[in-house]
């Protein structure tokens, strides 16, 4: 069985006056269906730019210069632009942080909901209308019959993240890219939209490429998680696994770094230093420079996602390949 | 409000803030405001807020957006001036606006704000930047003086030296938040008021941030007020948390005491929505409704539409701070006993 969405040594870089920047370096990964993977990473790491390529919205100058992206089998990188635009919406919905942004102002929320029916299903605009109006009691609009008319701006910001939702999926779409979807919203907003996607997709079977920089809301969601370093996966695995027992030093000193409730510590353990920028990023493991781990091998030779000691989760240090050949 | 802290030493606390409101006046759309005879609206976005510091402690204010735990902070370093209320720091009457503030109570007390990125002049050096409050207080006799104190400061918040020769876009997050600590250090306060200091930075470098904090107040005794909307954060770094909502504060108690033994249903919730990391599969209640418009909050307890246990007192009356165990809380339900 093919898996739902396939990236396959994914390579995007900038090209600017002072050379060519790599944002993401040589990634693979997939998703299964109705399954969600997590995609956690601190702020340049790559994560939102990888979403793009998925949806095929990535700015220019930025490129796919390596790999694939492959939905349902077939390749969607380098499709015509006209092709693409009916898969995006269709079957691969994006709900993305600010939900101001995503909706257009000037539209009420029902012309906004019909045109995205009817551009996607065969539906008359009579009944995309009543589409629109069961999609946002499916959301949890109270008075939706009377809400259809109303504009984004008469909306609270959760409120708006539930519109943008119906709008992700009332296309009824295989996979929702789901960048940032609560980082704008307050923590009890927060936990309803975690709440309403989590069930919805449930419901329908929909895969999810949940990217966030927030472990909590990673924690509380996906199935299965990738924690993205400087361009690069670190490590890849099943959700309890890799928070329980993270193997990559760099996921390991991630989650020791988050404040806990109920556990009092005096001192948070934390990495030292910064993540590098795009210019700056080191030979061998990017993440070697700031390892309590690293050896010589780390700061030559760059490695690839391998199997750990755990049988699901991979990451890319070379601890464990040494653990290999010591047998 | 009776203080809750309980004070068994007779050192008067190092800020007092007393029944502190702040209100603003919203504009009107200028044809409404000349033919609809409209009165401007009003914004409670401080209401009758007191709490007392002591020295070395850190005090957390959380809420979430639009609570006023940001324009409390504010009121307090005299960015804006309180409607009514009185705030005394080390005994002494501040914000007063009849009374001229002496330059000696702004060197004791500084703000670090949220967002590096925008506190930090762009054109400036480093070194000028942290030099600014020493130049403005007079607090160097000549520029050797000076600039070893620029070093020192940067050496304290974990930077280098020639790192004062740099300008704000050639450090990260983090190192300019460093930044940000040195200059509000400059002056030698006692009282540091940090707005949401770790929220624009990555987890692992807001832990080096909150290390970084601890460990200056311990060294300096300094007193903070933490403004923060994430309650795994304010759990680390303080002694005493007051929760707010839409203005007013509906609990006061102990940090320890706050997260093991909450009692206002608000704080109930908040606690209820922090992501379950150790993934116990904990079922959570299910939170409903949104914050208000804060121009027309509701009547009697702000928080009643939301709230399980609201019953008719709390539709009309406004509930007052008062002891519950070691908790202040400003709830009906909590103060008749009706909640376990």
């Amino acid at each position: 069985m093919t898996a739902l969405l396939e990236v396959d040594r994914l390579r995007i870089e900038f090209p600017t006056r002072r050379g060519v920047l790599v944002a993401v370096d040589d990634i693979s990964f997939s998703i299964e269906e109705g399954e969600v993977l997590g995609v956690v990473g601190e702020s340049g790491a790559g994560k939102s730019i990888t979403g793009a390529a998925v949806i095929g919205l990535l700015e220019p100058p930025g490129r796919i210069a390596q790999g694939n992206i492959r939905f349902e089998g077939q390749q969607i990188n380098g499709l015509p632009h006209e092709v693409m635009r009916r898969i995006r919406g269709a079957k691969i919905g994006a709900i993305f942080q600010d939900p101001l942004t995503s909706l257009n102002p000037l539209y009420s929320i029902g012309q906004q909901l019909i045109e995205t029916l009817t551009t996607h299903t065969d539906l008359s605009p009579a009944q995309a209308r009543a589409r629109a109006v069961d999609l946002l009691n499916e959301v949890g609009i109270p008075a939706a019959e009377r809400r259809v008319e109303s504009y984004p701006h008469e909306f609270s910001g959760g409120m708006r993240q539930r519109v943008v939702i119906a709008l992700a999926i009332c296309a009824n779409p295989r996979l929702i890219i789901a960048d940032e979807p609560t980082t704008a919203l307050d923590v009890s907003i927060q936990a309803q939209i975690i709440g309403l996607l989590k069930s919805l997709c449930h419901e329908h079977r929909t895969a999810i490429m949940l990217i966030t920089h927030d472990m909590g809301v990673i924690a509380e969601m996906s199935d299965r998680v990738a924690v993205m370093y400087a361009g690069r996966i670190a490590e890849i695995g099943p959700l309890r696994d890799v928070v329980k027992s993270p193997k990559h030093p760099y996921t390991v000193g991630l989650m020791d770094s988050i404040p806990v409730v109920g556990q009092e510590k005096e001192q948070l353990s934390h990495i030292r230093g910064a993540m590098p920028r795009l210019q700056e990023i080191p030979p061998g493991c990017s993440f070697h420079p700031r390892c309590p781990k690293a050896f010589d091998r780390c700061s030559g030779e760059r490695p690839d996602l391998m199997p750990t000691s755990h049988p699901t989760q991979f990451a890319s240090c070379w601890k464990f390949a040494r653990a290999v050949q010591h047998g | 409000m009776a203080n809750p802290i309980p004070n068994h030493s007779t050192v008067p606390p190092l800020l007092q803030v007393q029944e502190l409101s702040k209100y603003f006046v919203l504009s009107v759309p200028w044809l409404s405001g000349i033919f609809g005879r409209q009165s401007p609206p009003i914004l409670r976005a401080v209401d009758g807020v007191s709490f007392e510091i002591q020295r070395g402690q850190t005090f957390a204010l959380v809420g979430e957006s639009g609570c006023g735990k940001s324009t409390a902070a504010r009121v307090i370093v005299g960015l804006y001036h309180p409607t009514t209320g009185k705030i005394f720091f080390q005994g002494k009457s501040l914000g007063d606006p009849s009374v001229k503030s002496s330059p000696e109570s702004h060197t004791r007390m500084q703000m670090i704000f949220q967002d590096p990125y925008a506190s930090l002049d762009p054109r400036w050096r480093v070194q000028d930047i942290i030099a600014e409050p020493i130049r403005a207080f007079h607090l160097a006799k000549n520029r050797t003086e000076l600039r070893e104190r620029v070093s020192e400061l940067l050496l304290q918040v974990g930077l280098s030296p020639s790192d004062g020769e740099k300008y704000p876009h050639e450090f990260s997050g983090g190192q300019r938040q460093r930044i940000s600590i040195a200059r509000a250090l400059s002056s030698h306060p006692d009282f540091l008021v940090c707005d949401e200091p770790t929220s624009a930075l990555d987890v692992s470098v807001q832990a080096q941030i909150l290390n970084l904090m601890k460990e200056l107040q311990r060294r300096l005794g300094l007193t903070y007020l933490f403004i923060s909307h994430n309650l795994a954060v304010v759990n680390h770094i303080s002694d005493y948390v007051g929760v707010m909502y839409l203005g007013r504060l509906c609990e006061v108690a102990p940090k320890r005491i706050l997260f093991n033994q909450p009692q206002h249903p608000y704080t109930r919730l908040l606690l209820d929505t922090i992501p379950d990391l150790s993934i116990s599969g904990r079922r959570r209640q299910p939170v409903t409704g949104e914050v208000p418009n804060p121009i027309h909050p509701p009547s009697g307890c702000a928080f009643h539409p939301r709230c399980p246990s609201a019953y008719d007192r709390c539709r009309i009356e406004k509930p007052n701070p008062k002891f519950a165990k070691d908790n202040l809380v400003a709830c009906h339900a909590v103060e008749e006993g009706l909640l376990q």
